[in-house]
């Protein structure tokens, strides 16, 4: 039935994930520069590296730039095969990239320059919220529309969860980044609501942005392309269902955790606390949907180190998705709060289960994109996730003693009920926790440079010698695809 | 397999069935939801139900529920803040207006100002003077036993309540050298020689054949005294020992004498509370190893001082 064979737009994918990839870079390039010049102070060179400034660049260029064009890559990519149809709207479609570039560029340039709007993870200011907007809305209708054209009868799982990001990522950023410029002519503006107000929108806004960026949007990544890579089915429809409305539902109001201890009225923190433990199992059930969809499969873990890269990220999630929830927890949270034991959980979920499933999803998608039977090495891969997850382990570990202790310190009285350190000794002691960190990030940075170049001798159509395919067969020299189990570029059987 | 289920699938390795629906070659088990995730999340939502009606919670009329355990942020905080306010009523009474001569020999209320002294320290001075008081460039050590404007305990008061060179405070430690290149008061070639006669004071080899020797008696001893060694009046620093306060080489030193030096150093009478100040007073001077203290003719300038 040729009628009912699509010609996918793989070009605007292919486009998204070399934009993933250099971003990806750029962002993490930052991290460990910025974690270095905590460790090293003197490496602040004013004005425009310093922590202040870079600290944006490096959040935003992870979080917007490499996890953003993940997920429009990816989102992409699966909308058109899960609902067999092309991507609505060629031009609206490459409106979506090229826009989106620009506010990565714009959002870094002011960032940089000293253009801020002080609110963390939405830094830029009007203008570039204004555009972001735009580019946004094209977002959703080129997705809308695509689904709206399926030759499907049903919507797959992963489209209601990158349906899920992308609809409230848009209320989410329109909400929070309500300002008035102080003239057209200037980057300046005042945000509308004020005081606590103000925080608590803030804090609903980057909760969500944790929730509905790198949860929901990610998770939609973990349900078309674990299955996809295991070659099993999702183990459970009916959790699917659960999960996504349960998250969905308790996670926008679990903000109020943020702020603990402030201004804000007990009665919201209560409620943001409560939401955040019931948060706990919805989280975990794209996990266990996740791992399960191994079952009757463990086995293909063995010799697939993209396979092995998506399930490390699973259990990354679930412990971050305990520790979340934890955390919230008035009490702990007197301890936690303000500390580097924030910084360590951040990064847990952030290096581990966004990294690690952008990753493994990477790895798939990269020969598929470019008609290449295998990446260039699974054995660079395996490398890769050691290198990775070894970074990860320094990462966090140093950040959960420096958290703890700074937290202990700031609280400690001797007898004589006068406090034992002051700031400047916590920050102090802190030094060889800050030194490990940054060895943690170059680690994880090193790994990320191996991808590219794997990608990069992907793309060529290289094989690198002695390889073994991911069930473990030894691998011809031609890097093509060659069988009919694969679906061709730019078209896809039906 | 039911007749109604004919037409779904079977997945072959796990025996389940599937939902019948496939995308680009993905079908989904029908698995039940696992039991324990079922249970924990409802233990987890009746809990978030029972916390919600225990602590403040709902925003109604007027403000919001009050909870029945009667939970306040600020009824933690004052519980918290009591138990180290307790710690502290037990010496901050007898220690509240007593004089310096019977707190340095009391050990235990010396133990206490000491202690409260080392906490404000670390809080209010270690930015200026190093967490160890060990001091920089511009801002003296205070281990040391060079005391710019007296290293008696009264002493130590009088500086910390009032600062030095503050705008505005009377009783501010006062005195300014003159910028004696700047102002052209001394050329070049005399600022060189007052240079190489401040470095013989240094190595106690200054003799009055030198150069500098008339230029100094004539510009620099009415304050840092004919023999270099200082004068406390004026915070005039001692010249003929080890300790530079502004650097000890012939760049530093001309810089001082061309543009001269005035240090300032906040009051922190209305900034820290009357007991704080006092109890930085025994701990500096502790740490300068103290000089001779209130127990001699010194108490003369602690008294007046207290009861101010």
């Amino acid at each position: 039935m040729p009628t009912q064979t699509p010609t996918y737009n793989y070009d605007i994918v292919r486009y998204f994930t070399l934009a993933t990839c250099f971003w990806g870079l750029v962002g993490m390039l930052a991290g460990v520069f910025i974690a270095l010049q905590m460790a090293f102070p003197s490496l602040n060179i004013e004005p425009y590296l310093t922590f202040g400034r870079l600290r944006p660049l490096h959040t935003s260029g992870v979080v917007f730039a490499f996890g953003g064009n993940a997920l429009f890559a990816t989102s992409y990519y699966v909308v058109q095969r899960t609902c067999r149809a092309r991507l609505w709207n060629d031009g609206l479609s490459w409106f979506t990239f090229w826009g989106y570039q620009l506010f990565i560029v714009l959002a870094a340039f002011g960032y940089v320059t000293g253009v801020t709007q002080a609110k963390e993870y939405a830094e830029p200011e009007w203008y570039a919220d204004i555009w972001l907007t735009l580019v946004w809305l094209a977002y959703l209708g080129v997705y809308m529309m695509t689904v709206v054209k399926r030759k499907e009868p049903h919507l797959y799982v992963a489209n209601w969860f990158f349906l899920a990001f992308i609809i409230t990522v848009a209320v989410l950023h329109i909400g929070n980044n309500l300002s008035l410029p102080v003239d057209w002519r200037y980057a300046k503006s005042y945000s509308v609501p004020s005081g606590v107000q103000s925080a608590m929108i803030q804090w609903w806004y980057g909760h969500n942005a944790v929730g509905f960026f790198l949860t929901a949007g990610f998770l939609g990544m973990m349900y078309y392309f674990i299955p996809k890579r295991a070659e099993r089915p999702v183990y459970s429809y009916r959790l699917s269902i659960i999960h996504f409305w349960s998250l969905i539902f308790i996670y926008i109001w679990a903000g109020p955790h943020h702020l603990h201890y402030t201004a804000l009225p007990d009665w919201a923190q209560t409620l943001g606390m409560a939401f955040s433990i019931m948060l706990w199992m919805p989280s975990w059930g794209g996990m266990i949907n996740g791992m399960m969809t191994l079952s009757g499969a463990w086995h293909k873990l063995r010799n697939d180190p993209v396979l092995q890269f998506m399930i490390v990220s699973l259990a990354f999630y679930g412990m971050s998705t305990f520790e979340g929830p934890l955390m919230s927890i008035r009490a702990v949270n007197a301890l936690s709060h303000y500390t580097d034991w924030t910084i360590g959980h951040v990064h847990s979920a952030a290096l581990g289960w966004v990294g690690f499933i952008t990753f493994g999803c990477l790895y798939y998608l990269v020969p598929k994109l470019w008609n290449r039977e295998e990446l260039y090495s699974l054995k660079l891969v395996r490398i890769h996730l050691w290198i990775a997850t070894l970074g990860i382990v320094l990462y966090i570990v140093a950040m959960w003693v420096s958290g703890i202790m700074q937290g202990l310190m700031w609280r400690s009285y001797n007898e004589l009920g006068f406090l034992n350190y002051s700031f400047v000794e916590t920050v102090a002691a802190m030094h060889p926790y800050y030194i490990t960190r940054a060895l943690g990030g170059i680690l994880y940075l090193s790994g990320a440079i191996i991808m590219c170049y794997n990608f990069y001798r992907t793309i060529k159509g290289d094989v690198a010698p002695n390889e073994f395919d991911k069930d473990g067969n030894p691998r011809q020299a031609i890097n093509t695809r060659h069988n009919d189990k694969v679906v061709p570029v730019n078209t896809a059987q039906v | 397999m039911s007749e109604d289920n004919i037409n779904k699938d079977m997945d072959k390795v796990s025996g389940v069935e599937t939902t019948g629906h496939e995308w680009d070659g993905l079908k989904e088990l029908n698995n039940p939801l696992p039991r324990w995730w079922v249970w924990v999340f409802l233990v987890s939502c009746i809990w978030g139900v029972w916390y919600m009606i225990a602590y403040p919670a709902w925003p109604v009329a007027g403000g919001a529920t009050k909870g029945t355990s009667g939970y306040t942020q600020f009824k933690e905080l004052t519980q918290s803040q009591s138990e180290i306010i307790a710690r502290q009523a037990v010496y901050l009474e007898s220690f509240e207006g007593t004089d310096f001569n019977t707190i340095m020999n009391d050990s235990a209320l010396y133990a206490f100002a000491y202690a409260g002294g080392k906490a404000a320290f670390k809080d209010n001075c270690a930015t200026c003077h190093g967490s160890g008081a060990e001091g920089s460039k511009g801002y003296p050590n205070l281990n040391d036993d060079d005391w710019l404007w007296g290293g008696t305990v009264g002493d130590i008061y009088t500086t910390l309540q009032h600062g030095i060179r503050v705008e505005g405070n009377y009783d501010t430690r006062l005195s300014q050298m003159p910028a004696f290149g700047k102002d052209e008061i001394l050329n070049r070639e005399e600022i060189n020689q007052t240079i190489d006669y401040v470095l013989a004071l240094h190595n106690a080899s200054a003799t009055e054949n030198m150069a500098g020797h008339t230029i100094f008696q004539n510009n620099c001893a009415s304050c840092h005294g004919a023999n270099g060694k200082g004068l406390r009046e004026f915070g005039a620093p001692n010249l003929a020992d080890a300790i530079w306060l502004y650097g000890g080489n012939r760049a530093d030193i001309y810089e001082s004498i061309f543009n001269a030096r005035s240090g300032m150093m906040p009051a922190w009478k209305n900034r820290l509370d009357e007991n704080t100040i006092r109890q930085l007073s025994v701990y500096v001077h502790e740490l300068g190893g103290g000089e001779a203290s209130v127990a001699d003719a010194n108490a003369k300038a602690v008294r007046p001082l207290l009861e101010e």
